[in-house]
């Protein structure tokens, strides 16, 4: 029995700031200290708060030690664990208030959270099966194949009013129940789980796989037995290593248990599960071209209908479902349909987990309730903008989705509003841009990444985005037209009304909304030839104020270019001559700018 | 595993470890002085045996922590129960027997022994 649980996270966010060198310190240092008997060292998945990891969480105290390094460890351990005295010196400064500690949950980061999806994730030891099983793990699968019927199952769903979190919100009763009738006579079903999580920025599922694996797998078995199938799938990302090693262990261990294979709980069903791995195909997480790939075929969509209930893997009935929609289920069989509709807004249940990224205090992971603002999740919890910026626009959605301007700060983030104000739930990443971000360079960002993306089987995403591509580019380079605009516009509704899959419907919209929202910039691009938020290196033009200027020299040591030389001209009151830029050398990169003690150094 | 019961069985044995963990606050706080001067008088067995009690015995919502030095140094070990809405008792010269019947009968029969509280021990 132990007295005391250090947790140390070993998400992919503090693994890569070194988190595993903290849990063989404190192996190392408990051990030492004669404590092994008495504290156990844990290592769970991701709480959330990356910017601060690598984390460490001690209970029975609730402390929570951020960016630990393996030198405080050693003092942790002697002070904390054997003398009972916290070090409140390298506990995250939120925690602590006028001396007094505070507990995790009262910090402007989880105060406004409701972990429902990520419930278990920072708490168990993902790697274990006995501590998900502590946690209610698995009674949700027990209650289902004893107590309840498949459609009774369909209906708690239904009421629940659960809709798909992969990014399009389709309701996950209504899916189900199309996938258990629409073909009665069926030899055989599959149910699969995208983990293809693949929008730049967002890391929600990789999240949920690596600190709580296990309830993928019963909300799999779950489905299974309400659609009637027996083997389920989990397309994963093969750039998640740690995710898939958890994925197996935990596979391995329900298998061990009986929890996953024939007669489960003695109730005559069978359910198995296998991993297949994605190369990294972003149109691999289209659930036509994700059935694609894992039938070995290459990764490209195909129309529907027929729709997956009807003809999905291998042409058989499949129900295929995100990894966050699959964390939410074994909760609402638990807590009941009442429990879950009791969060969100009218049309839109239960939370929602967001990948916060960009310019945000607080980068990682958050659940809100459907409806929180998009302020509250910005400022109170993502702890606004760094370095006093000004918030200009908010990227959901990723690559398929859109901008939300200022001016819709207070807007309650549901799937329809934001359908409504032109952007899209997506999977989940938010990315917060500044005052400093040009939003003509961001639509072409996300243009090149789906010109690269696109797999090329229908005309208009394959040539359509490239277009795009070309003329952003265009734009961006200070050579645009205001007929480019029209042009721009008029080619982006062409390509959503006629792409084969979801990658090309929605490839447009981040041209589209920034279009709708910043006109004003792409005019100034256009028009004055000039990039507001001095992105653009074309239309950028450094120069130097000679009459500031004291002529150190400075600017022209860092200069990468050459491009700086002195004049012969000395202003009033200085000693040397004055520096000037030559623009036709000049590679804009700012080095100059960032150099200068004297803001001498302007860009326009 | 084949049977419901197993499966209860292995959450039964696992929640009091895991229920560590729990985010809500305690309402039994069993605190040991475990500064240099608890520690060398003993502290650290009373810490454990309190904590295999707690554990064995399955008391709900009870955390057992330590804490620094109380400034009593000449009456450690020291154990502190905490509870919400009653006076905090102090139990001073502890020993792994004494803390075991303070588990019996402070924590599970709500009566406190009073025999070794600081008042009385100081009489």
């Amino acid at each position: 029995m132990y007295r005391s649980h250090v947790l140390v996270c070993g998400g992919t966010g503090c693994t890569s700031s070194g988190s595993q060198a903290i849990i063989d310190k404190f192996e190392a240092e408990i051990e030492k200290n004669g404590l092994k008997d008495e504290v156990a060292v844990v290592r769970t998945g991701c709480h959330g708060l990356c910017a601060l990891g690598p984390i460490v969480l001690i209970y029975p105290e609730g402390s929570f030690y951020s960016m630990v390094k393996v030198d405080d460890v050693a003092e942790i351990v002697s002070e904390h664990l054997l003398k009972g005295r916290v070090v409140t010196r390298l506990l995250y400064e939120e925690t602590v208030k006028e001396e007094e500690v505070i507990p995790l949950v009262e910090t402007g980061f989880y105060k406004k959270q409701k972990r429902v999806a990520l419930r278990n994730c920072g708490v168990i030891n993902p790697e274990n099966i006995d501590e998900y099983i502590a946690v209610d793990g698995y009674q949700a699968l027990a209650k289902v194949l004893t107590e309840m019927t498949p459609e009774q199952v369909i209906d708690t769903l239904l009421a629940a009013g659960l809709r798909g979190r992969g990014g399009a919100g389709f309701p996950t009763g209504q899916k189900w129940k199309l996938a258990r009738t629409l073909v009665p006579d069926a030899d055989q079903k599959y149910v699969c789980c995208n983990a293809d999580e693949g929008d730049p920025g967002a890391f929600m599922d990789r999240s949920v796989l690596e600190g709580d694996p296990h309830v993928v797998l019963e909300a799999m078995a779950i489905a299974g037995y309400t659609i009637g199938a027996n083997q389920g799938y989990i397309y994963v990302r093969a750039e998640y290593p740690i995710a898939i090693q958890r994925l197996q262990i935990a596979i391995d261990q329900a298998r061990a248990y009986g929890l996953l294979g024939k007669d489960i709980f003695g109730t005559g069903f069978d359910f198995d599960i296998d991993l297949r791995f994605g190369a990294g195909a972003f149109v691999c997480g289209e659930e036509t071209a994700l059935m694609t790939s894992i039938e070995g075929n290459r990764g490209e969509p195909r129309p529907r209908p027929p729709f997956p209930a009807v003809k999905g893997l291998f042409a058989k009935p499949t129900v295929l479902n995100n990894v966050e929609t699959y964390a939410n289920i074994p909760r609402i069989i638990l807590n009941g349909a009442e429990w879950f509709a009791s969060m969100g807004t009218e049309k839109s249940k239960g939370t929602k987990v967001f990948a916060l990224g960009g310019k945000i205090n607080n980068t990682g992971l958050v659940e809100v309730p459907m409806g929180t603002t998009l302020r509250e999740v910005i400022e109170d919890i993502g702890g606004g903008i760094p370095n006093g910026k000004k918030f200009k626009a908010a990227q959901t959605g990723g690559p398929s989705g859109g901008c939300i301007p200022a001016e819709h700060f207070d807007i309650p983030i549901d799937y329809d509003n934001l359908i409504s104000i032109g952007s899209m739930m997506g999977s989940g990443g938010l990315i917060v841009m500044d005052e400093d971000n040009c939003m003509v360079d961001i639509a072409k960002f996300f243009l090149e990444f789906t010109v690269d993306e696109s797999c090329g089987k229908c005309t208009p995403c394959r040539i359509g985005t490239k277009r795009l591509y070309e003329t952003l580019d265009k734009i961006t380079k200070g050579k645009g037209t205001l007929e480019d605009l029209d042009k721009l516009e008029e080619l982006c509704y062409y390509i959503k009304a006629n792409s084969l899959c979801g990658l090309g419907q929605t490839a447009p919209n981040p041209v589209l909304s920034t279009l709708r929202y910043f006109k004003d910039e792409y005019i100034a691009h256009v028009v004055e030839k000039r990039c507001p938020a001095g992105v653009c290196k074309d239309l950028l033009n450094f120069s130097i104020d000679k009459e500031k200027c004291i002529g150190c020299g400075m600017c022209a040591k860092q200069c990468p270019a050459g491009a700086i030389s002195k004049t012969d001209y000395i202003a009033p009151g200085k000693k040397l001559p004055a520096m000037a830029i030559d623009s036709s050398k000049c590679v804009k990169c700012g080095a100059c700018m960032a150099t200068c003690k004297f803001s001498a150094i302007s860009k326009k | 595993m084949k049977s419901l019961e197993e499966l209860k069985a292995i959450r039964d044995k696992m929640q009091g470890q895991v229920g560590l963990r729990a985010e809500s606050e305690a309402s039994t706080r069993v605190v040991v002085g475990m500064a240099t001067c608890g520690i060398a008088s003993g502290a650290r067995p009373v810490l454990t045996a309190l904590a295999d009690a707690v554990a064995e015995k399955k008391i709900p919502d009870c955390a057992v922590t330590q804490t620094g030095c109380i400034g009593l140094c000449q009456y450690e070990p020291i154990v502190e129960v905490i509870q919400p809405g009653k006076e905090k008792v102090t139990y001073i010269k502890m020993t792994p027997e004494k803390a075991l019947e303070i588990v019996d009968k402070h924590l599970i029969r709500g009566q406190v022994v009073s025999e070794y509280t600081i008042g009385n021990q100081l009489k």
